[in-house]
């Protein structure tokens, strides 16, 4: 229990662990597979290109590109701080390859489309969330 | 090929707060369908509803499944449908179409209720202060964590990439809210009907850029009930017979809010299907239904449907002259789901067989209207129909 608002944080399973806990030693990890090298997000029991059984977790580079994005402004919970900005990404490894996100360190305002950034981990109990934050010169 | 046909339309009281029970609107809605087509509850063998009843968190949004009303009308029934997998908030009526078709019903209630405006939706709960910390699964696992609780952020996310890709503006799209409301000052029935300007809409509230306030509809009380009929067992019904010339719901992409094509999202599967199945053209509608739990849906399915190219929805809509009621395509001509209130996607059927009709009264589109289209959904997950006077 808490007086602060806490984000929703994933159930962890056996499928999902991997993207939820890479961040523990600082990767970001997809499913993919060893046979067409195909990248498959959100996690699926079969390659979703050739049906091949052999998915295992791969790590990404991190770089992102901003796909699109939205500066949320209401608050929809008591103690929840706003604004902050939620992001797909697209990741460069693979054309579709996205993922939904916070876009953090920077002010909101000067988010756009097609910013390059990466990502970078914040821990959440047993969780590791993947943000995103523009890139380093 | 059997012709299915529209032969009743019911509706319950509709409102922020309705005083009954989601079953008792049900049957209010119901009742009332029966009789417009001039049907006893004898007559009915099959019913349909999308997405069931659920429970939990989401009860507000479906209180009532098929069988609370088979056991309060005492039903007998050869053919029923529910669930929450299907083409968009027209499941109910795809299935029923389908289930007609294919001989086993020949009479079928299809309704929607929800009770979203005594509700609370399930991330009011999940972000109370006091609640226990909360853990998702499934669908909205990859979102809620980063604090995307709401279909207005993922539908944001899409608006925002139509405005980058196509240079759409607020200005242009408001013209949908603009319209909405002004068309809702002649429906006795809508929950706003005060009108509003384009000055009102960029200045209004903005809660998850560049979504404001005046691009979301308002979450109601309602029922909303349809009897579909065989068209040769209709024939001599007290009713007007609508006939639902084509209908589709397909799903290219994943389900999910963020693994869709955005900004276009399923609306234009949808709508492909929907060409490939009639001889008629977007040149042809004389009147359209399409949804507004967002303004910017509304706008993909401009484009989905053809009634302008792809991106060019900001400018077919801009200054609100050609989707007027006298304009060349009068669009939500009860004030959509903005206005007239949230029957997910109900209401635009009942309008559109009502403007077909020629029975909408102060609002009725000029001309002799002949062909109709009604849409619902939007993100991946998207359905429509058109609908001829014949």
């Amino acid at each position: 229990m808490s007086d602060s608002y806490q984000r929703p944080l994933p159930i962890l399973t056996d499928e999902n662990r991997h993207f939820w806990q890479g961040g523990r030693d600082g990767h970001l990890l997809l499913l993919r597979c060893r046979d067409c090298r195909y990248w498959v997000h959100t996690p699926q029991p079969r390659c979703t290109n050739c049906l091949s059984e052999a998915l295992t977790s791969e790590p990404v580079s991190g770089k992102a590109e901003v796909e699109t994005f939205t500066i949320n402004i209401k608050p929809w919970g008591k103690g929840m701080k706003v604004p902050y900005v939620i992001a797909v990404v697209a990741l460069p490894e693979q054309p579709g390859l996205r993922v939904t996100t916070n876009i953090v360190d920077i002010d909101p305002e000067a988010v756009y489309i097609g910013m390059a950034v990466e990502v970078r981990f914040e821990q959440d109990e047993d969780v590791w969330l993947p943000m995103f934050a523009p890139v380093a010169n | 090929m059997v012709d299915v046909v529209i032969s009743g339309i019911g509706q319950s009281a509709v409102g922020r707060k309705v005083d009954r029970s989601g079953i008792a609107m049900t049957v209010d809605a119901v009742i009332a369908a029966l009789a417009d087509a001039g049907l006893d509850r004898k007559d009915i063998d099959g019913l349909s509803t999308y997405p069931g009843k659920l429970t939990g968190n989401l009860a507000h949004f479906s209180p009532v499944g098929t069988h609370e009303l088979i056991e309060a009308l005492k039903l007998r029934l050869d053919w029923y449908n529910g669930g929450g997998e299907g083409g968009a908030q027209q499941a109910g009526l795809l299935n029923a179409v389908a289930a007609i078709k294919a001989g086993y019903a020949r009479h079928v209630i299809v309704f929607r209720t929800l009770k979203e405006g005594s509700g609370s939706l399930y991330w009011q709960q999940a972000a109370g202060p006091s609640a226990q910390r909360q853990r998702v699964g499934d669908r909205f696992e990859y979102l809620m964590p980063f604090d995307a609780l709401t279909v207005i952020n993922y539908v944001a996310m899409s608006m925002q990439r139509h405005f980058h890709l196509y240079g759409t503006t607020r200005r242009q799209l408001g013209a949908i809210s603009v319209n909405g409301r002004t068309n809702a000052a002649l429906n006795p029935a809508a929950i706003f009907r005060d009108p509003i300007t384009i000055d009102d809409y960029l200045a209004s509230r903005m809660i998850s850029t560049p979504m404001c306030i005046l691009d979301c509809d308002a979450p109601t009380d309602s029922s909303i009930a349809f009897i579909l009929s065989n068209a040769e067992a209709a024939r001599d019904l007290r009713s007007t017979p609508i006939t639902i010339e084509a209908m589709a719901g397909a799903l290219h992409s994943a389900a999910s809010w963020d693994q869709t094509d955005m900004p276009h999202m399923g609306a234009h599967d949808a709508a492909r299907q929907l060409w490939s199945r009639t001889a008629l053209k977007p040149t042809d509608v004389d009147v359209a239904q399409l949804y507004d739990g967002f303004s910017f849906l509304t706008l993909t399915w401009l484009e989905a449907l053809g009634f302008c190219g792809i991106g060019e929805g900001g400018a077919f809509v801009e200054g609100g002259h050609r989707i007027a009621r006298d304009g060349e395509l009068p669009l939500n001509t009860h004030g959509g789901q903005l206005s007239a209130g949230r029957t997910h996607g109900f209401g635009f059927v009942r309008e559109a067989v009502i403007q077909l009709r020629r029975e909408a009264g102060e609002r009725q589109v000029p001309g002799d209207p002949q062909v109709a289209i009604a849409s619902a959904g939007g993100g991946p997950q998207a359905g429509c129909m058109l609908l001829t006077r014949r």
